[in-house]
């Protein structure tokens, strides 16, 4: 856990003093990303520098497990402290084994110890060992470097984790990558996080909490959901945008909204079964599927009514199928493209999970809205399911 | 005056071209009969290369010795406030001549070996301090964010991040300033320092060309021969990471 206290940074400059942090007060809890957002300037590296001493505070206390580190040696402090730059900072005249080992060396790890830490770690964002260790960071590409620089803050398993900006050097594409290799390794790892960034969809995406800046104050820190659904101010409705209503689309997976409780029938049924089972489960349409249960076609009360034969006359083909894991942004934009008003969700294994319909996403996006404060836990287990569920 | 000439276009060239031309002029040197002239001093080829090679390392060596700390030291951020104007005049002292700076070192300490070794540890301490210092400055400021960050020591990050990047550079350093000894050695005998300028100097003063080469040949190897050696420790024994030879 870390805890910020009035934790406040004036730098005196022969102008005016800047004040980079004002009575700042925050808490991030064990095992959680606490995204600190805002504009150019605002304070967000001075606050993270002040956690792990390069920036020494003018006045308030910082808090990591309940230890003042104000009272901690700075060296002993930041080498249980992953840190990671936007320039990434591999040191060029060392090889990747030697970056990564940079810690736990510092922590007088055994070396074969900390070798093996590092063919790990390597393993583990999906750079084969053999071929990377012995490279150096100009042998790597942007992505790698940046995969590079984060497993080497996580080399002596810090508790603490602070990010600037670690994405913020690489393109769209392989950021996204990363976010999600990153969310994954978080969801085993569980690590406390300060991360800074100023891309609300990042943001979002990453942060259990989010701490919103404006120079030097934080103007709201609550969670993602209940930052978008309800800004505390003018400011903050600015900054995560017009288009916040879509942003909470991310938010929330098919699998939450989803009805599961769907007529399902197969292609060889009597249509007056069909009829019959619609009737009973008072519905309009029933999923139709094949032997493996993966949903392939759908049927239609009125279509079906006074026919004969079996279902597999009467059945349409489904335009298009989502995975009950992807969020609702997905599954809005599937829909869109299909102009059609549901769809049909595929489990992991593409078995049938559901349908999810237009009046549930909004009812989701609703449902937070009128709820306020209380749907604030609902909607951070929800996050918290997210990140478990991530595959 | 066309040998001179030929010897010291050999050494602006590139290393292998010298070489050949060494060689060449070996060969030409042979045949021509000079070698027997020579040959006459031998004894005096040996002695004189040993003062030479001498005045060379001892003054080269302290040079790096001391010149490699100084440039650490301008480059600590406490030092930030004096250390442009000491460069300042470190550059103005650059541009001095080496025979200024020889002849400079004599009206101080005299005649002998002291003020040769003088004279040519300063000339060749300015570029070990220069791209030291400068070397030094230019390792980026994230490297040692980073550094300071993962929780090393100062001495550490010197050790581990700022000087094995700035090396390059160091070693560049370190390589011109043993140029240029190597080239002002010469000189030395006209402050009486010794070394292979007697030859030289004498064999133009009595117009005996096979004395002149006996001091020239050995002169002109151990310049290549220096550069060389420079060449290969610089390929070699900075890190690939950081090498742009590698
Ligand atoms: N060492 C410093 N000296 C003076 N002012 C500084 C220093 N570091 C940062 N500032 C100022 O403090 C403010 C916050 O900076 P910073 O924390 O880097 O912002 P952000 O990371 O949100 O872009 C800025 O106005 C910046 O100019
Ligand atoms: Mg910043």
């Amino acid at each position: 856990m870390i805890r910020l206290e009035d934790l406040t940074k004036r730098f005196k400059t022969p102008g005016a003093d800047i004040v980079a942090a004002d009575r700042v007060n925050m808490e991030v809890p064990t095992g959680e990303i606490c995204i600190l957002l805002g504009p150019s300037g605002c304070g967000k590296t001075t606050a993270l520098k002040m956690i792990n001493r390069l920036i020494p505070p003018t006045s308030g206390k910082i808090y990591i497990d309940g230890k003042d580190t104000s009272q901690l040696d700075d060296i002993q402090l930041r080498r249980n402290i992953g840190y990671v730059i936007q320039q990434i900072g591999l040191f060029p005249n060392m090889t990747v084994e030697e970056n990564i080992c940079v810690v736990p060396r510092l922590l007088n790890w055994d070396i074969r110890k900390a070798r093996q830490r590092a063919a790990d770690l390597l393993d583990l964002v999906g750079l084969d060992p053999r071929q990377f260790l012995r490279r150096y960071p100009k042998e790597l590409s942007g992505g790698q470097q940046q995969r590079v620089g984060v497993i080497r803050a996580l080399a002596a398993d810090p508790p603490v984790m602070l990010m600037d900006e670690p994405f913020g050097a690489i393109d769209p594409i392989n950021r996204e990558i990363i976010q999600d290799e990153f969310l994954k390794m978080q969801a085993e790892l569980k690590k406390t996080i300060m991360f800074v960034s100023h891309d609300i969809d990042e943001a979002v995406k990453m942060g259990d909490k989010i701490a919103i800046f404006r120079a030097g104050r934080i103007e709201q820190y609550d969670t993602p959901d209940m930052i978008l659904a309800h800004p505390a101010n003018a400011f903050v409705a600015d900054f995560v945008g017009a288009d916040r209503t879509l942003k909470r689309l991310r938010l929330v997976t098919a699998e939450e909204v989803a009805t599961t409780e769907v007529p399902v029938t197969a292609r060889s049924t009597k249509v007056s079964d069909a009829l019959q089972q619609l009737t009973v489960a008072r519905a309009r349409r029933a999923v139709v599927i094949d032997s493996d249960h993966r949903p392939v076609g759908f049927v239609t009360a009125e279509e079906m009514a006074g026919g004969s034969g079996e279902v597999r006359d009467f059945a349409h083909p489904l335009p298009a199928t989502v995975p009950v894991r992807a969020d609702l942004r997905a599954v809005v934009s599937e829909m869109f493209a299909h102009d059609t008003m549901w769809l049909a969700c595929t489990d992991d294994h593409g078995r049938f999970a559901g349908v999810i319909t237009q009046p549930d996403v909004t009812a989701a996006l609703r449902a937070t809205y009128g709820a306020g404060k209380g749907a604030s836990d609902q909607a951070r287990q929800q996050g918290s399911g997210r990140d478990q569920g991530a595959p | 005056m066309t040998r001179g000439l030929g010897q010291r276009r050999g050494l602006g060239a590139g290393r292998g071209a010298s070489l050949l031309l060494v060689f060449l002029l070996g060969i030409w040197v042979a045949s021509s009969g000079l070698l027997d002239q020579m040959a006459i001093y031998w004894d005096d080829i040996t002695y004189l290369t040993r003062q030479h090679v001498f005045l060379v390392a001892s003054s080269g060596g302290a040079a790096i010795l001391l010149g490699v700390p100084v440039g650490i030291w301008l480059s600590r951020p406490s030092m930030e406030r004096y250390a442009e104007t000491v460069m300042q005049v470190f550059n103005i002292g650059t541009t001095i001549p080496t025979l200024a700076v020889i002849a400079l070192s004599m009206t101080l300490l005299g005649i002998g070996f002291p003020p040769a070794f003088f004279g040519l540890f300063v000339a060749s301490l300015l570029p070990i301090v220069r791209n030291t210092y400068a070397g030094l400055l230019a390792v980026p400021a994230h490297l040692k964010e980073a550094a300071t960050g993962m929780g090393m020591t100062r001495w550490q990050i010197l050790m581990r991040v700022e000087v094995p990047n700035a090396l390059y550079v160091i070693f560049s350093g370190i390589r011109t300033a043993l140029a240029i000894n190597v080239g002002t050695t010469p000189l030395a005998f006209l402050i009486g320092g010794g070394g292979l300028g007697e030859l030289i100097f004498t064999g133009i003063d009595l117009m005996d060309t096979g004395m002149l080469l006996a001091g020239a040949i050995p002169t002109a190897a151990l310049a290549v021969a220096v550069d060389f050696f420079m060449g290969q420790a610089q390929l070699r024994l900075i890190p690939k990471g950081v090498n742009p030879l590698r």
